[in-house]
């Protein structure tokens, strides 16, 4: 029953981990999606803006032309090839053509592959001297001596400041796509530890219960673990009538066992009168001391299972803790005068009162002194005292008997734990454990130590004041 | 000194060795030699050897072990070189911008970038092939002289104005560049149309008081000096030298003022970049401003200046300058400004 809990479970995977390397691999994907895109669309822009000035420098150069004695002149206009120079620092090639015969600029500039149309120049980058370079092709018709001819203008640029600006765009767009997957990531670890929350409360309020605490689990839930919830909980109520059950067969039991000890024992009692013969009389005391533990250890166990009981609904009363243990003293009297044992008693002044089940204190207290009258040598003194303690009132019980030995003392609460050094006495192993019990369920404590003045044991119960 | 060069022809690596035997025509040449040279500089420059003397030899004097052969050629020359020849050299100097800046954009020139080179202001420098060292002014030089009891002009509408009210004064005493001949000329003659419309006008005057044209600032200084000429207009300001002489001076023009860029490059067929890289930042380190400036008289880069005074305009590197290197445009360029410049 005290051995810790140790899950037989061994965990595959985790929730957590899986949510949030879910969430990353979206971020990623989203991430790259979005370097993806702005890069594409701001080269595409810087294209269009190259184009755009292209097109309108050779616009501006094929306006420039006219017919002057029977043959195409052009005077370039300074700005159509400036503004190129405007933007950035690219090289520069032009070539003027009519009806596909250069008659200016550089003849040895290759026209794009698509010929452009009137009002539609075409496009297309090539590599000229050396350098990559976006060419545009304009056509115009112009009459020279009442003949059509056909005016074409190429302009052409480098792109290496393009490129270099591509490039800066792409590692811009890389750092946000990266900011992006850091923000989105460190946000999808907060959402993971959100979203598993109500699940670690729930764990750490059943894990957080009491040995013995059975009552159903009452915290609000989401939805999903309220299946989990409500199985939980039938769980534990069946557990608990099973248990109930258990501890009602065992008092029945008892009780069923003590009433024919009762018998047993005045009829020993009486025929022990009868008997004259030592030898008789000797084995009659012994029928009479065996029917005594029987009846003891039935008590104890209908004590037990009425400690059990009364925790779960504990009443809470408050009582005069004093009076309390006077009255047990004075119920274990005979006990003690049996074997010549004095009970000192000694209680604080203005102790005040507890508060709490006053039969489960009185079983316990009188376990204690049962205890400490049977392990005492006769002729003995036993020491009651209640003391305050801060918000506790502190019963503590010494005798002089033979104390708890060396084992591990804790142990002796557990239900039929017995003393190592305790062999020769017939005994329960119930009367700590019934102690022990009623301790906790008024929220106190049982403590278990040797008498600081000489041999024996020292038994402290504590218990808060109301 | 020309042993390199002669290996180089025997081991028939090289056809097109920079040398006396080149193509492209050379107007001045000299050798720097020091000894236990470990390498030889080779700089082909539209600039004077007067004055670019006392830099390489301060350059030397940084670097020791460095031999250095100095040519000097016309702006159209140096492009020959460059451009069609594939003459091997280790720095181009340039007073042409656009020519420079063609042979950059056309993939002449190396691409070379240090800490020196990155704290040029921006407007100095192009796709790090193409470096300002100087910004020297274009300008009108006169001789008080000759405008003696006539306001001096403050912009180029009132020397337009003078000139056409004065012809007997200024008939054959007025100066500019050919600019079929010259590459600065061209360029100065350029960005003034660019600049301004009275361009055309200021031509047309000088076309009809028969203009003298010439090659270079240095003559047309000269002739000022002497009394030849009256007004020398797109002189290089920086030229100007006053040893005493307080005759000549030179017009602030209000309207605005060309600024030219005189630039450094690598070009390609280099075979010591590192070594070339150390002029450049030796040219542009700006700690090395004030030593340049008074060695060769050349004024520096200084960006402050021109954003005090706002007439002065830097003519900006880029694509722009390519256009009137189009030999449909120069041609119509030239054919508008001989109409003006010589006329019958």
């Amino acid at each position: 029953m005290n051995q810790p809990f140790k899950p037989a479970i061994s965990a595959t995977g985790s929730l957590r981990r899986r949510l949030i390397v879910q969430l990353l691999v979206i971020a990623a994907l989203l991430s790259v999606v979005l370097y993806v895109s702005v890069s594409t669309f701001a080269r595409q822009a810087a294209e269009t803006t190259q184009d755009n000035i292209l097109e309108a420098s050779a616009a501006a150069i094929s306006e420039a032309a006219r017919a002057e004695r029977d043959q195409v002149f052009l005077d370039i206009p300074y700005s159509a090839l400036s503004m190129l120079g405007a933007v950035s620092e690219e090289r520069v090639f032009y070539r003027v053509m009519v009806d596909g015969v250069t008659i200016t600029g550089y003849a040895d500039l290759p026209a794009p592959e698509v010929p452009p149309k009137l009002r539609r120049p075409s496009f297309e980058t090539t590599v000229f001297r050396g350098d990559e370079v976006r060419v545009v092709a304009t056509v115009r018709r112009i009459t020279v001596a009442d003949e059509t001819v056909r005016l074409t203008v190429l302009v052409a640029q480098t792109r290496a400041g393009l490129a270099a600006i591509s490039l800066r765009i792409s590692i811009a767009a890389a750092a946000v796509g990266i900011g992006f997957f850091l923000v989105s990531g460190t946000l999808s670890w907060f959402a993971a530890r959100n979203a598993l929350r109500p699940l670690d409360l729930l764990a750490q309020s059943v894990a957080r219960r009491g040995a013995h605490d059975l009552r159903p689990v009452r915290s609000d839930a989401p939805s999903e673990l309220v299946p989990l919830l409500v199985a939980l909980n039938s769980f534990m109520d069946r557990l608990r009538a099973s248990l109930m059950r258990t501890e009602e067969f065992i008092a029945e039991a008892a009780h069923r066992v003590r009433t024919p000890l009762a018998t047993v024992r005045a009829q020993a009692e009486i025929a022990l009168r009868s008997v004259k013969q030592p030898h008789n009389r000797q084995t009659m005391r012994e029928v009479i001391r065996a029917v005594d533990e029987s009846s003891r250890s039935a008590g104890q166990l209908l004590d037990h299972a009425m400690v059990t009981f009364r925790s779960d609904n504990l009443a809470r009363t408050e009582f005069d803790l004093e009076e309390l243990a006077r009255d047990t003293i004075r119920g274990i009297g005979p006990t003690a005068d049996l074997k010549d044992i004095a009970i000192r008693f000694s209680a604080e002044a203005g102790l005040g009162k507890v508060k709490g089940d006053a039969i489960l204190v009185q079983s316990a207290l009188r376990n204690l002194l049962d205890n400490a009258v049977k392990y005492s040598p006769e002729e003995s003194t036993i020491e009651v005292a209640i003391a305050r303690k801060g918000r506790t009132a502190r019963v503590s019980v010494r005798d002089q008997g033979r104390g708890f030995g060396d084992g591990d003392v804790e142990r002796l609460k557990g239900r039929f734990d017995r003393g190592t050094n305790v062999a020769d006495v017939v005994g329960s192993g119930l009367g700590l454990t019934i102690v022990d019990e009623v301790a906790r369920a008024h929220g106190g404590s049982l403590d278990l130590a040797s008498n600081e003045r000489g041999n024996g044991a020292c038994v402290f119960l504590t218990l808060p004041l109301a | 000194m020309r042993l390199p060069y002669l290996a180089a022809c025997l081991t028939g690596l090289l056809v097109l060795a920079a040398g006396p035997a080149a193509a492209f025509q050379i107007e001045e040449e000299r050798n720097f030699p020091v000894a236990d040279a470990t390498a030889t500089l080779e700089i082909i420059s539209t600039g004077d050897l007067a004055i670019f003397a006392p830099l390489v030899e301060a350059f030397q004097a940084r670097n020791p072990g460095i031999a250095v052969h100095y040519i000097t050629a016309s702006s159209t020359a140096l492009m020959t070189a460059l451009y069609e020849e594939r003459a091997v050299f280790d720095i181009a100097m340039s007073s042409a911008m656009d020519l420079q800046t063609k042979l950059a954009n056309d993939g002449y020139a190396l691409t070379y970038t240090s800490a020196t080179t990155a704290t040029l202001p921006e407007w100095a420098r192009w796709r790090d092939q193409v470096f300002a060292f100087t910004q020297e002014p274009a300008v009108a030089v006169v001789s008080k002289k000759a405008f003696e009891g006539l306001p001096m002009p403050g912009n180029r509408n009132e020397l337009i104005a003078l000139l056409r009210e004065n012809p007997e004064r200024f008939e054959e005493r007025v100066g500019t560049y050919d600019v079929r001949s010259s590459g600065l000329g061209y360029l100065f003659a350029t960005q003034d149309s660019r600049q301004s419309e009275s361009f055309w006008r200021l031509s047309e005057v000088m076309g009809r008081l028969r203009a003298r044209l010439y090659c270079c600032s240095g003559q047309m200084i000269g002739d000022v000096a002497s009394g030849r000429l009256a007004v020398a207009y797109n002189v290089i300001g920086s030229y100007v030298k006053f040893n005493g002489n307080d005759d000549t001076w030179i017009v602030p023009f209000k309207d605005y003022t060309n600024i030219m860029l005189r630039t450094v490059m690598i070009p390609r067929t280099t075979r010591q970049p590192d070594l070339a890289g150390r002029f450049v930042d030796f040219l542009t380190a700006p700690e090395n401003r004030p030593a340049i400036s008074n060695l060769s008289g050349l004024p520096p880069i200084d960006p402050e200046t021109l954003e005090v005074e706002a007439a002065l305009r830097p003519i900006r590197l880029g694509p722009g300058l390519l256009v009137f290197l189009d030999q449909m445009k120069r041609r119509t360029f030239l054919r508008a400004w001989l109409s003006a410049m010589v006329q019958p």
